[in-house]
Parts: structure tokens; sequence; C-alpha cells
């Protein structure tokens, strides 16, 4: 710039309206090795100073082709697969696939193998909701609530463990039931977790919830409204959190559902603080239910006779479970044949993931950071 | 393999060759279709009359195919008259040795009235698909997704691009026609500086 542009610069800053500085938009690249993207999420921020004025997310940093994998194997060798979508929740992701295939099927599970299947997908809401709370709270600045949540999670852990033999990518059920039944002191060691997990969550309310740091940057943060969350096909503790009362286990009953007695925690506000007080108190409504399925598991046998060869007659359901994520969807079409034809995932994190521009529009970038911990994304199932 | 006796191991990949008589166990009720009668039927019929191709309910679950060109209307019809506020789903099958080849699938829900139902519609290969982001906003990525897996364009999208392949690669990975082990060499070779990402 030579001198006289320089000169004729400053005259226009006599101008009313312009000041000295033009404010310019600033492109921020979070990610996608950023820790509180929980994954490889990429996100490109517009910032005007500390204020998002845009953002777009740029995914797929993890597509592995699950849905093609899925047309290249029979109907039981998919299954190991679906645990590698939300692998915090890999107990809820094999109860969708296997609830969808025994709907194309026409099986109807054992009772024993139906409320097993509970308890294990309770437990795996828990340990769910316990990563989310541990690494959100760590996002925002609280570093201690990690180390408890990650510990009582261990516990829940130990179960799968010993149930399976692997702690995340479980595989646990099978098409008709379960592979395995409860092992022996079963009973005693889940038991345990509800008896112990209560004062614990007590104890997160303790560290967390009145602290006013903690209320300052999560009140008001990344709203949204119900229409919205419909308009956004959004599912889940989010949607609950904006005073929508939806629960798919409520609503539409699977795997014996009907026969406990729970509620449907929900929020009014529609921020992250009513997110995270739904997400507290589910940890709460699922310990109840793990103790009515562990009152009520009865005798029996634990999988339905199913042909070694699944052949699903040509068809396609649509399948859905209230996942800790929000609603994991499985369409499958058969051909007849042993692979499937197509399998469709309905992943609730890419879905609820989504809304993250409207919700973080506006907002300051530290809000960004809270806002993807409240949505409780997993990248494997956003990018699958 | 004619029969399968039970208990007796079977490696799990079957051979194509002739299905078991007994695949599935006299306890099991094999869901099949039946034509699907209702009001809301009725009234679609009324409005859209031999648009509508049929209706039916497989294991429970309601599906209506529609012809392509009433697609965009039957969802919205249903959203307005029905009360199906949530798309729940959207996806594509391809089936590449049809005349129209790309079955779109459309899975909407009612919350007043807890009621899934489908919609779908065949399109012919490089025809547009009636975006639905004019009415879900939701729809944005669903659609993004349907055209980078299949190659599916949806006329009237805002921000038609692929979503979780790179935008410079070539090929749809969903449609039959492309290989399981399949992939853009070109783009491997040239952004990861391997030979192959097999």
């Amino acid at each position: 710039m030579s001198d006289n542009q320089f000169y004729d610069s400053l005259e226009e800053e006599k101008e009313p309206g312009r000041t000295f500085l033009d404010s310019n938009e600033l492109v921020l690249n979070m990610g996608p090795q950023h820790p509180s993207t929980h994954g490889v999420l990429r996100v490109i921020l517009k910032l005007d100073g500390e204020k998002v004025n845009g953002l777009e997310c740029v995914i797929g940093y993890l597509h592995r082709g699950i849905e093609k994998i899925a047309e290249n194997r029979t109907w039981a060798q998919f299954g190991p697969f679906v645990d590698r979508l939300d692998y915090t929740a890999a107990v809820s992701n094999s109860m969708g696939y296997c609830l969808a295939v025994e709907k194309l099927l026409g099986v109807e599970v054992p009772k024993r193998a139906q409320y097993l299947r509970v308890i294990l997908t309770e437990l795996c809401r828990i340990a769910s909701h316990q990563v989310w709370l541990g690494t959100h709270v760590l996002d925002i600045g609280a570093v201690t609530p990690l180390f408890y949540a990650f510990r009582d999670r261990e516990d829940i852990l130990n179960v799968f463990e010993k149930y399976c033999g692997a702690r995340l990518t479980t595989h646990a059920f099978r098409i008709g039931g379960c592979r395995w039944d409860a092992y022996a002191g079963f009973a005693e060691e889940v038991l345990h977790i509800c008896d112990d997990l209560g004062p614990k969550i007590d104890e997160y309310r303790d560290l967390i919830t009145g602290n006013r740091i903690w209320l300052q940057r999560t009140k008001n943060v990344g709203y949204i409204s119900a229409e919205d969350c419909v308009a956004y096909s959004i599912t889940g503790p989010v949607l609950r959190a904006s005073g929508v009362k939806w629960d798919l286990r409520k609503r539409q009953p699977y795997s014996s559902y009907e026969d406990f007695d729970f509620d449907i925690p929900i929020g009014t506000a529609g921020d992250t603080f009513d997110r995270y007080m739904v997400r507290v108190e589910e940890m709460r409504q699922s310990i109840r239910i793990v103790r009515q399925a562990m009152e009520g598991l009865m005798e029996g046998p634990i999988i339905a006779k199913v042909p070694k060869v699944i052949k699903p007659p040509v068809g396609e359901v649509y399948v859905s479970i209230e996942a800790p994520k929000g609603e994991l969807g499985y369409f499958l079409v058969s051909d007849g044949t042993a692979q499937p034809y197509r399998v469709r995932v309905r992943p609730p994190s890419f879905i609820n993931l989504q809304a993250l521009e409207k919700m973080a529009k506006g907002s300051l970038v530290a809000d960004v950071v809270a806002i993807i911990g409240t949505l409780d994304i997993v990248l494997g199932e956003v990018d699958r | 393999m004619p029969e399968v006796p039970e208990g007796n191991p079977v490696p799990e990949k079957a051979p194509a060759a002739p299905a078991p008589v007994a695949a599935v166990p006299a306890a099991s009720t094999k869901p099949a279709p039946v034509p699907w009668e209702s009001t809301l039927v009725q009234q679609l019929r009324t409005a859209y009359g031999d648009r509508i191709c049929n209706a039916t309910t497989f294991a429970g679950q309601n599906y209506i195919v529609v012809d392509r060109s009433v697609c965009h209307d039957v969802l919205l019809n249903l959203y307005e008259q029905s009360d199906y506020t949530s798309l729940t789903d959207l996806t594509a099958v391809h089936y590449p040795k049809d005349e129209l080849p790309f079955e779109m699938v459309w899975i909407l829900h009612s919350m007043s009235a807890n009621e899934r139902v489908r919609v779908k519609a065949r399109f012919a290969d490089g025809e547009a698909v009636p975006t639905l982001t004019d009415r879900w906003v939701g729809a944005n990525w669903m659609e993004r997704e349907v055209y980078d897996m299949f190659g599916v364009r949806f006329a009237g999208h805002p921000d038609l691009r692929r979503i979780l392949l790179p935008e410079e690669w070539t090929g749809h990975p969903l449609r039959k026609d492309y290989g399981p082990h399949q992939q853009d060499e070109g783009w491997v070779r040239k952004n990861l500086g391997i030979e192959s990402g097999q």
C-alpha cells in the first residue's frame, strides 16, 4: 500500500459508521484432531473475534463403509460389525440389529433372553452416559468428574467382560436371543452396581450441578426448541431436554420394556444444562429398570430356534430402538438370500450433529466445545 | 445342502445354490405382505388416484409405493393432513437390473398417532429426486449421504455435495456395480501418497 492510499483510507475512516479497523472474519479449523471433538470431527468456524458467525462440519474421516460391508456378509456375520458404530454403546447397536433381523424372520425371542438384553443394554446406557459425562465436563474445564465417571464405568465394563469376554466391542447378542447365559455371580455383581451407582450419581451431582462455573457455561448455551428438534429429526436426550416426552422404550416398547416401571425425564429449557440433567436422570432410571429386570429374570431358554443359515423372506423392515444417543434404526432389505440386500443404519449421532450449526451460530467459540459435548456424538456412528 | 439337521455344524457362509426347505422353524411366524387398508390410504387414493401404486403391510409395518411424479406431494400431504411431522430417515436402494433402478425410501413418523409409514418411489438413473429440505431441514444431510453413496441427485437441494467421501472421489460406493474392494485409486495415490488403500 502506498502512502497516499494509506492516508486515503484514513480519510474514509472519518465517514460515519466506519471504524479504523474493519472487523475481519477469521476462519478457524477445529479438528479433526482436537480432543473436544470426541473423535475425528472437523469443524470449520467462521469467527468474528470470539463470536461464531457460521460453521460447517466436515465428516467422513472414520468412514469404513459399514453398509457396503453388510451386503457382502451373511446376516449373522454382520453382527460384530454393528458394534463398531457407536463403540461406547456397542450392546445397544447389537440389540437394534438383532431385533431388526428377528422382525424380518418373525422369530420370538425367549423371555429370559429379552430380560438379559434389557439388563445389559441399560448397563450399557449408563456406561455410555458416563463416558459422555466425564468427557463433556472435562471439555468445559472440570477435570475431576472424568475420573469419577470412568472409575464407575469400569464396574460395568467388568460385567461385560465376564459376560462375553469383551469390554467395548461386545457382540453380546445373537439373532434369536443371547449367546451366553448369565454367569455365576452375575446377579450379585449387577445388583451391587445398582446399589453403588445411586450414591455415585449423587456424587456427580455434588461435584457438578451446583457449580457456578458449570452453570454459567451451560445455562442458555446451545438452545434448541422442540420445533427445531422435530424439523432436524433430532431424537434422544436432546429432544427430551427440549420438552418433548418421547422415548421409544415407552411409546413403542421392544424386548419387554413394557414390563418395567420407569419415568422419562424431560427438560424444559432445551439448553446444555437441561440435557445434562436429563442424561443424569436417565442413569437413575436405568438403574430402576435393571433392578426390575434382575428381579423378574426367569428361568428358561436364552435363544430361539433359528436356522444355522439365516435366509429371511423377501421383504424389508425398519426397526429402531432408543439407544443412549437417540433413535438407532436399522432398515433391512432382504432378497431371500443368506446375505442382506441392503442395510441402512439410521445413526442418531449423524442426524443430531446436523443441528450443531443451528445451535452454535451466534454463540462464543468456547461454547462450540460445550455444544459438541452436549450433543453426545460418536464419530464411529456419524461416519459409519 | 437340502436339509440342515439341527445342531449340525454348518459354515456360516451359505452356498448360493438351493435354499434349505425348513429355513425357518414352524414356531416362528414368517411375515408375509398383505394389503394395507386404512382411511389414510383411502384419502391418498382419492387425492392421487392410481398414482398410489400399492399400500402394503409387511411384518406389521406399513408402506406405500407411489409414482415418482407425486412422491413429494404425498409426503407433504402426509405431513399436513395426517400429522406425520417427523422425517425419521430417508435412504435409497439400488436394483441395477430394473428399468427404474433407484428406489427412494422415506420413513415418516407421527408422534401424535405413534405410527410410522414408509413411502417408496422408483427413479431412473440420473433422474433428480425432489428434495425434502423445503419441509424438513434435517433432510439436508440425509440427502447428501444418498447423493454421496448412490449418485442420486436431489432437485432443489441447497447444498448438494458429498458428505462422507472426499468431494473429488469418483464413483458411488453403495451402487451394486461398485465392488466391495473398489476404490478411487487415483485419489488415494494423489492424496494419501500410497499405492493402494487396501
